[in-house]
């Protein structure tokens, strides 16, 4: 069944399970444990930090491995506002996940100031409203690498540039970016980065944080004392080594795999366009991830058309992941002023390791024949 | 904690270990270190009449370096005046068995329990000498 | 037989092959992600979450909806203490625990003090088990949250856990029980033991790392402040997209518990006994830490005295084992468990946690524990303190030069 939902969530690569599976059975000793079994789980969680570290150019000792991105997104603000005494002025963009803007609302309640900043039309958020946001009480700035909706990739490095002379710490949440575009951690970021497995090919339930050496975050989970008593409890190790090995595989064959998506994506746009000039594709003429497209039909349902779509046998979203339980518009078009009856008709088609030529094309003909029929039948309905 | 092979060595074939009779005359009994710390030796000597130690026993509680920097002081020792056994420094016991910064303590002790040992040789003399 | 021999179960169990079998499809195939309840992927993934939560709470005698899934049991016991005081804080500010704790319970409570609530550490008996009197007379009207694990993760201790629930209930303080080490090992029933608040471990119980949970009561309804904030999942009270083959797999090695624990349990116990009596047979000079009777079946902490603890482990280095928490060993600190027990620090730090599982044999506590009393014997009789003790000195009226 074709799975067009790659930014919910990503297969775990057969070469990541193969890496894993001797720290389910021989290799599974508790990292922190001083014997052979300990050491051997020790190596493994080891080599991950030192892959990671390779591939953003840090230390290993400022990669903090998490349960996931949203565990990430909340040690990194919750860890510094906690440091500072929840005192002070978070600013972070209208289109963050929402593992980012809810942590932004906690701190609220604990007395902290919040300046959200609306991104343009195309989905993009501007370096130099952010950065005007930024005033003495500023903490931090919270912008994400790309968006997880639309794809609308964002001026992290202007941003990475301008914290740092304004001596500010800026956080970005590379959740979706890492192994889909490439990412340097001092270039993009230079502040706190949040990283998730389960997007590139790794496996659920880990992820990682990483963070300039100058900053000391006040943890989230405490205990045992484990990655440098910034990140209490036993490590998942099975997870953490399937990281590595599936950021080494993603981030090896991206150049080429983003090129042969982007092929894929646009064709699927032209088609899509071309059979329905009425088509909407979000932050179009803007950056994006490859893999990503994000259209609209006004006056259609988003959720309807998935549900369509899953009967045909297609898996796409229709709006993050984690919200689409609920038929709103997404707050992210929202804040792009997309119009609710276009913004309610979105939906979120995501690529990935798996789609090909002829995918894309069955896809496309099924989604014009599907947006065809429900536009005829609100017609009727209307 | 991996040991170096020479710990492991004389940490699996201690040598010279054992005990004389404390109360004999030629030989020498120190004891350094306290179990609360974890390193308790125990260093005797037998000194001939040149001034040059015969034999060497020794008992050790305590980790795998302390075992081994006792054990290798025995071997050391024995044949040396008690001069020369005195000139023996800890850091050439580290040396010898590559101990890491963590069980340095472990050859300060030996080269105590060496002092101990000769002091109450010495004393011993020197009683009897009165 | 192989070596080493893992004799650490308390630290952590390898998956059982049965539950890894059941989590592979959940790598590869089936991949959705839970909260993707647009399509199929999405739907099977949250069929698989639903039925591990019910395994989960089946193995506790719970509803599924009162469980929440977690990365694993510190992260239960930072929700369940942080996340209810924080919650009930008008209440009151008064919490107690437990000297012998968990760090992650101990250490989350040291962090609450800096957010103005008191915390009692109640000291435990020799036996290594709590006397209900003090608890109960450590009880006031601000307090709000009792913290008392099931099974001690070095001394293997079973605390009062009905009895304390009762005494809880009565006064209406929620129950807290860190029951990473007693959850699949010993029959655990939240509503028999009036517990509010339990934390699950899925590594400890044959099943993946990186996954646990945290019981949640919800009659009488029991609300937690959350810790991580985001996409709402487990009903708000914890964030983040849910690692379906973890669940899948913390689901069936619950299962497997279940079905498996009475006949498993009687065996460890009996391999357990064989070992300790088998040891205690040639040695003397040493005990067993923490009360034999109230005890998880699968742990043993032995004493040693006059052998110096790092010598015992590299004597018996083909022996998995700890000579204190896992969490702690690679620290030269003595355990904290034992010193509560009034253990001198030598005897704490010559002391052995044998962790006895699933996979322990007989040839194997066999084995262990002839290798156990060789180590002894030799490092007895290349121990200076030894022999005064065979002489008869006693050791404590000895001035040690301490360096």
């Amino acid at each position: 069944m074709p799975y067009l939902d790659h930014n919910a969530t990503t297969p775990v690569r057969p070469e990541v399970i193969e890496a894993m599976l001797p720290y389910f059975s021989e290799k599974s000793g508790n990292p922190a444990s001083v014997h052979g079994a300990g050491r051997a789980a020790r190596d493994g969680i080891d080599r991950s930090r030192r892959t990671l570290g390779e591939i953003l150019g840090v230390h290993n000792s400022q990669i903090i491995f998490t349960s996931g991105g949203t565990e990430s997104n909340n040690l990194a603000l919750f860890g510094l506002a906690a440091k500072s005494g929840f005192k002070g002025r978070l600013v972070i963009s209208g289109i963050e996940h929402p593992s980012v803007d809810s942590v932004a609302t906690a701190l609220e309640k604990h007395g902290m100031r919040i300046t959200r900043v609306k991104p343009d039309s195309h989905g993009v958020i501007d370096a130099g409203k952010i950065m005007a946001a930024v005033d003495a009480e500023t903490v931090a700035v919270s912008v994400m690498q790309a968006n997880n909706e639309t794809g609308v990739i964002q001026p992290v490095e202007e941003i990475a540039h301008a914290c740092q002379n304004r001596r500010c710490v800026f956080h970005s949440d590379a959740v979706q970016v890492f192994g889909k575009k490439s990412l340097d951690f001092y270039r993009d970021c230079g502040g706190l980065l949040s990283l998730s497995a389960h997007k590139l090919g790794g496996p659920k339930g880990v992820g990682a944080l990483v963070l300039d050496k100058s900053l000391a975050l006040e943890p989230l989970l405490f205990g045992g004392g484990q990655e440098r008593g910034r990140r209490s409890g036993t490590e998942n190790l099975t997870g953490i080594v399937g990281f590595g090995v599936a950021a080494k595989l993603a981030v090896d064959g991206l150049a080429l795999e983003q090129s042969r998506l982007s092929a894929l994506r646009d064709s699927l746009a032209d088609q899509v366009k071309q059979a329905i000039p009425q088509t909407v594709v979000f932050g179009e003429n803007a950056n994006k991830l490859a893999n990503t497209l994000a259209m609209g039909w006004a006056g259609l349902d988003g959720e309807t058309l998935v549900m369509n779509l899953d009967l045909a046998g297609y898996s796409v979203s229709s709006g993050s992941a984690c919200s689409s339980g609920r038929t709103e518009p997404s707050r992210i078009l929202k804040a792009m002023g997309v119009d609710t009856a276009l913004g309610r008709s979105m939906i979120r088609v995501s690529l990935g390791l798996d789609s090909d030529a002829l995918m894309v094309q069955q896809f496309a003909a099924q989604l014009i024949r599907t947006v065809r029929q429900l536009t005829s039948m609100s017609r009727i309905m209307g | 904690m991996a040991y170096n092979d020479k710990v492991l060595d004389h940490y699996e074939n201690p040598r010279n270990v054992g005990a004389m009779e404390k109360g004999d005359d030629d030989v020498g009994t120190g004891m350094v270190g306290a179990p609360a710390c974890g390193d308790v030796m125990k260093l005797q000597i037998r000194v001939d009449d040149e001034g040059v130690i015969s034999d060497a026993k020794f008992k050790t509680y305590g980790c795998g370096s302390a075992i081994a920097s006792s054990s290798l002081v025995t071997e050391w020792v024995k044949g040396k005046t008690i001069d020369e056994a005195l000139a023996i420094k800890n850091k050439e016991i580290a040396d010898e068995l590559a101990l890491p910064p963590v069980k340095i303590h472990c050859s300060v002790l030996a080269e105590d329990a060496i002092k101990a040992a000769v002091t109450d040789y010495r004393s011993k003399q020197d009683a009897k000498g009165e | 037989m192989d070596l080493p021999i893992y004799m650490d179960y308390q630290s952590t169990t390898p998956m059982d092959p049965r539950v890894f079998e059941v989590m592979k499809p959940w790598f590869v195939e089936k991949y959705g992600n839970p909260a993707s309840s647009s399509h199929a992927f999405g739907w099977e993934a949250d069929v698989a979450v639903e039925k591990g939560r019910k395994q989960v709470a089946t193995l506790i005698n719970a509803n599924p909806k009162e469980i929440v899934f977690t990365s694993g049991a510190t992260e239960s016991d930072n929700l369940a203490i942080a996340g209810a005081a924080r919650y009930y804080k008008e209440k009151g500010n008064h919490i107690i625990t437990v000297v012998t704790e968990h760090k992650a319970v101990l250490d989350t409570c040291r962090h609450l003090e800096g957010e103005d609530f008191y915390i009692t550490y109640l000291p435990v008996q020799p036996n290594g088990l709590l006397d209900l009197k003090v608890l109960e007379a450590a009880m006031t009207d601000q307090t709000i949250l009792v913290s008392v694990m099931g099974g001690n993760n070095e001394i293997g201790v079973v605390q009062p856990l009905a009895e304390i629930g009762k005494l809880c209930r009565a006064r209406k303080i929620l129950f807290h029980c860190d029951a990473a080490q007693s959850v699949g090992k010993i029959p655990m029933d939240v509503n028999a033991m009036n517990i509010d608040l339990l934390s699950i471990s899925g590594h400890k119980l044959y099943g993946p790392k990186g996954v646990g949970a945290l019981y949640v009561r919800r009659r009488p309804r029991v609300r937690l402040r959350a810790i991580m904030h985001g996409g709402g999942h487990e009903r708000g009270m914890r964030s983040g997209t849910l690692p379906v083959p973890l669940i899948v797999g913390f689901g069936e090695a619950c299962e497997i518990c279940a079905n498996e624990m009475e006949a498993e349990s009687a065996r460890l116990l009996s391999l357990r006994e064989r070992m300790r009596t088998r040891i205690f047979d040639k040695l003397e000079h040493i005990q067993v830490n923490g009360d034999l009777e109230q005890r998880l079946p699968g742990n043993l902490n032995i004493s040693f005295a006059y052998v110096e603890g790092e010598s015992m482990m590299m004597a018996i280095k083909d022996v998995a084992v700890s000579s204190g928490s896992a969490c702690t060993s690679a620290s030269l600190e003595p355990s904290y468990v034992l010193r509560a027990l009034g253990l001198e620090d030598e005897l704490a730090h010559s002391s052995i946690r044998f962790g006895l599982g699933r996979h322990t044999t007989e040839e194997e506590v066999d084995w262990v524990a002839d290798k156990v009393i060789e180590a002894v014997t030799k490092l007895r009789d290349l121990s200076p303190l030894w022999e005064m003790v065979q002489e008869g000195i006693d050791l404590s009226t000895i001035k040690w030069a301490e360096h």
